[in-house]
C-alpha cells in the first residue's frame, strides 16, 4: 500500500555532521559493500574497469565550496543518502505498492519483487536518493541497513548502519529522532540541525549539522601562552654544563 | 530530464488515440460498419500502441499488471486503470457499431469521459512532481488535454472543432513555455536550499561524488537538447498548429488532410521531446547543473 502512515512508532534516521565529515568516502564504500552482499539485489557496476564506469550506490559524497560575502571560502563535504522523509513523495507515486514506509520505525523500503522499474519514485525524490539498478531493473535505495540494526547475530556495536559504523571521523549518527532524549535528537537540538530543501514539504527525518565557522588567523589562541619559547640561556646545572663544555677545546657547533 | 523515446512515443500516440476515442464516443451520429472499423482501428492502434511502447522503459515489464493496484494514491496506477476501462468501454462500443450497427449512446459517453480522464492522469504524473518545477502547474493538464482534444478532432475530421481547439492548444503551449522558463528560478529551490548552506554564502559544487555520469546524471540532467530549444520550439509550433490550421482553412482535399495529420503528429512529438529535454529536475542542483 503506497499510502503513507499517519504516524510511525519510531522515527529512525541519520544525523550527519558537516563540520566533522572529511570527505573520505569510506561510508560510500562500506555501504556499497554491505548492501551488495545482503538485503535485496546486489548493487551492480557497469564497465567498472572500462571507460565511463558507473554503478549503483545508495550513498554519495558531494563536495561544495561556500563563499561568504567576506572572508575565506569554506569547503564542505556533503554525504547524501535517503532521508527517510515523513512525507515521502517517492512512496505515494509508486503504482505497484513496492515502495512503502514502515509504521514501526519509519524506514522507507522497496519491495524489489513488486518493483516494475518505472523510475517514477526516483523522479519524485528531490534528493537523488534512489537509483535504478541497471542490471536488475529495480529501484535501489538506502534501507538504513535494516538487516544490521535488528540483527542479533551481530555484535552490539555493529547493529547500526554500515556507514555510521565505518565513519572514521564520527560524522554520522544513528538513532530515533522522534525521541527528544535520544543522542541524535540532542545533537540536532544543540547544534541547530537542519533539513535539506524544506520548501519541498518532504519533512526529511535525516538532519544535517552545520559546519562550524572557520577560525580566524587573527584570533588569540588559548594555547598561545603555553607555547612561549623556552629560556634562551640555560640555567642551573644545564647552564654550568653548557659553560663547561664551551670551555673545552674542539670548537663549538 | 532524459527524453526517453518510448515515453515520447507513448504520450504522443496515446494522447491522439484517446482524443480520437473521445470524439467517437460523444458522436451523435457515429460511423458504422467499415467506416467505424477504420476509425476505431486507428484510435486503438494509437492508444494501445502508445501504452505498449510505455512498457519498454520498465525494468520489469512482466510485472506491469501490479501497477493497477495503487489507484488510491498513485497517478501512474490511475492511468493504467483508466486506460484499460476506457479501452474496454470503447471496445464494446466499437463492436456494437461495426458489427451490430448499434449506437450505445451511454456507453460511448462513459468511454469518452474515461478516455479524456486517461489523458488527464498522464498529465498529472508530471504535474504532481514538485521536483520538476517546469511541470508542476495546472497548465500541464491543460496542455495535455487541449493537445489530445485538438488531435482527436483533427483525426476524426471535425474541421471547425479542430481549428478552434488547435488555436486553444497553441495558446496553452505558448503560456506553458513562457511560464516554464522561469519556473525553476521562481520555485526558490537552489543549491543553497538543497545543501542548507545558502545562508552562509554562495554555494558552488566543487567535486562530484563520482567521476563518470551515473543513473541520476543520465536520467535527470539532460542539457544537450537545450542548445537548440528555441529553434525546436518554433518547429514544433509550426508543425503542431500553424501548418494543420492552414491545411484545414484551404478547400478540403484528402492530401491536405493527410499533411495536416502527419504535420500535427510530428509537431506533438517534437513538443513532447522538448517537454522532457528542457525540464530541470532539482537533483541537478546538487551537481551544480540545472
Amino acid at each position: 500500500m503506497t499510502d503513507l502512515p499517519t504516524k510511525t512508532d519510531r522515527t529512525l534516521g541519520l544525523v550527519i555532521d558537516l563540520d566533522t565529515c572529511v570527505g573520505c568516502h569510506a561510508c560510500v564504500i562500506s555501504c556499497k559493500g554491505w548492501n551488495t552482499e545482503n538485503y535485496g539485489a546486489p548493487l551492480s557496476d557497469q564497465r567498472p574497469y572500462g571507460t565511463e564506469p558507473m554503478g549503483t550506490f545508495l550513498n554519495r559524497v558531494h563536495s561544495y565550496e561556500v563563499q561568504p560575502e567576506q572572508g575565506n571560502a569554506q569547503t564542505v563535504h556533503f554525504p547524501k543518502s535517503c532521508l527517510h522523509c515523513e512525507n515521502a513523495p517517492c512512496v505515494t507515486v509508486c503504482p505497484t505498492g513496492a515502495s512503502y514506509k514502515r509504521v514501526e520505525d519509519g524506514i522507507v523500503l522497496v519491495n524489489e519483487d513488486h518493483c516494475i522499474g518505472c523510475g517514477l519514485c526516483a523522479w519524485a525524490c528531490p534528493y537523488g536518493a534512489r537509483e535504478l539498478d541497471q542490471a536488475e531493473g529495480v529501484m535501489k535505495k538506502c534501507t538504513l541497513c535494516v538487516d544490521r540494526i535488528y540483527n542479533e547475530n551481530l555484535p552490539k556495536e555493529d547493529q547500526i548502519p554500515s556507514c555510521v559504523r565505518t565513519c572514521p571521523a564520527g560524522a554520522r549518527h544513528f538513532g530515533d529522532l522522534s525521541d527528544p532524549n535520544s543522542d541524535v535528537s540532542q545533537l540536532v537540538e544543540s547544534r541547530g540541525g537542519f533539513d535539506l530543501m524544506p520548501e519541498m514539504g518532504t519533512l526529511p527525518v535525516n538532519k544535517y549539522l552545520p559546519p562550524r565557522l572557520k577560525d580566524s588567523w587573527d584570533d588569540q589562541s588559548l594555547l598561545a601562552p603555553l607555547l612561549e619559547p623556552v629560556a634562551e640561556e640555560p640555567k642551573g646545572f644545564l647552564g654550568w654544563l653548557d659553560n663547561a663544555l664551551d670551555k673545552l677545546p674542539g670548537g663549538t657547533a | 530530464m532524459h527524453p526517453a523515446p518510448s515515453v515520447i512515443v507513448f504520450s504522443t500516440l496515446s494522447g491522439l488515440g484517446f482524443g480520437l476515442l473521445f470524439w467517437l464516443g460523444i458522436d451523435a451520429n457515429p460511423p458504422t460498419g467499415l467506416a467505424a472499423f477504420i476509425f476505431f482501428a486507428i484510435a486503438f492502434a494509437l492508444a494501445v500502441g502508445g501504452l505498449l511502447s510505455s512498457t519498454f522503459h520498465l525494468g520489469h515489464p512482466e510485472r506491469a499488471w501490479r501497477a493497477l493496484s495503487q489507484w488510491r494514491s498513485s497517478w501512474l496506477s490511475r492511468e493504467g486503470v483508466s486506460a484499460i476501462l476506457a479501452l474496454l468501454c470503447m471496445g464494446i462500443y466499437a463492436i456494437d457499431l461495426i458489427f451490430l450497427q448499434i449506437h450505445a449512446t451511454a456507453l460511448g459517453l462513459i468511454g469518452a469521459a474515461l478516455s479524456l480522464f486517461t489523458v488527464f492522469t498522464t498529465s498529472m504524473i508530471y504535474a504532481q512532481l514538485d521536483t520538476v518545477p517546469r511541470w508542476k502547474t495546472p497548465l500541464t493538464p491543460a496542455l495535455y488535454l487541449s493537445f489530445s482534444l485538438a488531435g482527436g478532432a483533427l483525426l476524426s475530421g471535425r474541421v471547425n472543432f479542430a481549428i478552434l481547439l488547435l488555436v486553444i492548444a497553441a495558446i496553452c503551449q505558448f503560456i506553458w513555455w513562457q511560464r516554464g522558463d522561469v519556473a525553476l528560478s521562481d520555485s526558490g529551490t537552489d543549491l543553497g536550499t538543497a545543501t542548507g548552506l545558502g545562508e552562509r554564502g554562495t554555494v558552488r559544487s566543487m567535486a562530484h561524488p563520482h567521476t563518470a555520469p551515473n543513473y541520476l546524471v543520465k536520467e535527470f540532467i539532460f542539457v544537450i537538447g537545450r542548445k537548440h530549444a528555441q529553434k525546436l520550439r518554433r518547429i514544433a509550433f509550426g508543425l503542431t498548429f500553424v501548418l494543420p490550421i492552414i491545411c484545414l482553412l484551404l478547400p478540403f482535399s484528402h492530401v491536405l488532410a493527410i499533411i495536416a495529420v502527419f504535420s500535427h503528429i510530428a509537431g506533438v512529438a517534437t513538443s513532447r521531446w522538448l517537454f522532457f529535454a528542457e525540464a530541470e529536475h532539482v537533483v541537478g542542483l546538487y551537481y551544480g547543473a540545472r
